[in-house]
């Protein structure tokens, strides 16, 4: 079952993008669909208890680099004074919480990496929060997620070392985006042209952790690419068609990743990674 | 493609290359050995020489060893859970020429004295891949059910393999032999489509020629 962007179109003629995935990885499987939706159900529990334990003050990673700014981001949102609002903030705060809670050796769910880990989750539970979302929407919307996750992987990649950033905060961005068109009733054209417009808007972006860690910079780009995510449904809701074929954005983050030297494809030798105050830290630090 | 291998696997962080796949590779072994392990030397090569402490990719392998899972909390305290246990672990930074930038090698002895050999890499996005047993190079990732057979290189020991299987009607996905040379130590390594019932294990322990049988089942998702 590898499905490109618009093949989910076409099979979700009838039905949703949700419903095929469901039904595509209960054949694959072979488990009954409702226990597929049982495993997603409980990896949409494992992302609220992630966004908990992030959101604690006095978390520190082995570094000593990340931890605790998830507590100070959402002070501000609590007092609302965030410049974005509450629903946009809310997933910024949660994406923060999860990528810190990862930082920091706790539960996540990779999705699709470790790195990137923050922005489906603080998309999707902020919606159900902010926008009276039920779980079994918020089900449906992970899997549409998955399936854009599928078409990225198998085109493109999801991996920071072979594709950069893009491949990782872009690709979750884009799965984050179709999630958001389809919980806000979307048809399937529409998440899939999401999810072009989220890499559109990340295409190029570098792999460089600091020290090769997980941390600076992924804990704040996950921050700023559940924004990317938002812009890109609501450009598709309004009635904006991807002017470019889906399928064809994921191929030019290919080309873009493949073009890409060895020194920004997490090698944690340029961009960020090269910067002498960050260093001096990491080197002052635990490690 | 598995969609719960882009939403998934639920995991310790902070990374699914050199947590989540450290801890599947020390696992791995430990099912492999087949008994509480009392020393472990640890090896890291490349980028997992550079970074381990940092992505916790030694508690990682530790609490693989432990028999912890990727999504196992006490992966963060496996260097201390190991030495109350009195498990004995010494690591060092290693470099294998030509090897996969995220590479273990370990030598591991078990409680009864068993002794493994092994050498893996982190492939990406928690997926591994054995590259070593005991000297001999294999090539395999757990992800199916798979039957590790270590056997002396004889006649008919392949078709005793086969034919236990068959026998259960179980079919055999993939399968690759290896050999040191002709006559010596060999081992195979076969993905099945289903589970072998015991008594075909028993079967194929007893068969001519052959040392030891381990089954890995497939892993979840």
């Amino acid at each position: 079952m590898d499905y490109t962007l618009n093949e989910w179109v076409r099979l979700a003629r009838v039905g949703s993008i949700a419903q095929v995935a469901v039904r595509c990885q209960a054949e694959e499987s072979g488990i009954p669909e409702e226990d597929v939706r049982a495993i997603m159900r409980s990896h949409l529990n494992c992302m609220k208890e992630a966004v908990q334990s992030g959101l604690d003050e006095k978390l520190r990673s082995v570094s000593g680099l990340s931890g605790g700014q998830a507590a100070v981001f959402l002070k501000r949102l609590e007092e609302g004074k965030l410049l974005c609002g509450m629903l946009l903030g809310k997933a910024e705060v949660y994406a923060m919480a999860t990528a810190e809670c990862n930082a920091c050796m706790g539960k996540i769910v990779a999705a699709p990496t470790a790195g990137a880990c923050g922005i489906l989750p603080g998309v999707v539970l902020a919606m159900m929060e902010e926008q009276n979302v039920t779980e079994d929407q918020a089900v449906d919307a992970l899997f549409v997620a998955a399936a854009v996750g599928q078409s990225i992987a198998t085109q493109a990649s999801i991996s920071g070392a072979e594709g950069g950033c893009q491949a990782e905060c872009g690709s979750a961005a884009a799965m984050a985006a179709a999630a958001l068109a389809f919980l806000e009733g979307g048809n399937p054209q529409q998440c899939v042209d999401a999810a072009a417009f989220a890499i559109m808007n990340l295409l190029g972006l570098v792999c460089d952790p600091v020290g090769g860690l997980v941390e600076v910079p992924c804990v704040y780009r996950n921050v700023g690419a559940s924004g990317v995510a938002f812009t890109a449904a609501d450009m598709v809701l309004s009635g904006i068609r991807c002017p470019i074929a889906p399928d064809e954005v994921l191929l030019a983050m290919k080309e873009v990743g493949d073009a890409l030297p060895a020194s920004l494809r997490e090698t944690g030798d340029g961009g960020c990674a090269a910067c002498p105050s960050i260093r001096a830290r990491l080197h002052l630090g635990a490690l | 493609m598995d969609l719960f291998d882009l939403i998934g696997p639920v995991m310790i962080g902070p990374s699914s290359s050199h947590t989540a796949g450290a801890a599947r590779i020390g696992l791995t072994a430990r099912m492999l050995l087949g008994e509480e392990i009392v020393r472990a030397e640890i090896g890291f090569h490349g980028s997992f020489a550079k970074t381990y402490r940092g992505h916790g990719t030694d508690r990682a392998v530790v609490g693989g060893l432990m028999g912890m899972a990727v999504d196992d909390p006490r992966l963060r305290d496996s260097l201390a859970l190991a030495q109350q246990s009195g498990m004995t672990v010494v690591f060092s930074s290693i470099n294998i020429r030509g090897a996969h930038p995220n590479t273990v090698r370990m030598h591991i002895t078990g409680i009864n004295g068993s002794i493994l050999q092994m050498e893996a890499a982190s492939v990406g996005g928690g997926n591994i891949e054995v590259h070593k047993l005991n000297g001999l190079n294999v090539d395999f990732t757990g992800k199916e059910n798979t039957l590790i057979i270590h056997q002396t290189d004889a006649p008919g020991v392949i078709a005793a393999v086969t034919g236990a299987l068959a026998g259960q009607g179980l079919n055999i996905a993939n399968m690759q032999v290896y050999r040191r040379k002709a006559g010596a130590d060999a081992m195979m390594v076969l993905e099945l489509d289903g589970v072998p019932e015991d008594a075909v294990l028993e079967k194929i322990r007893a068969a001519n020629a052959v040392q030891s049988a381990t089954f890995l089942k497939r892993r979840p998702s």
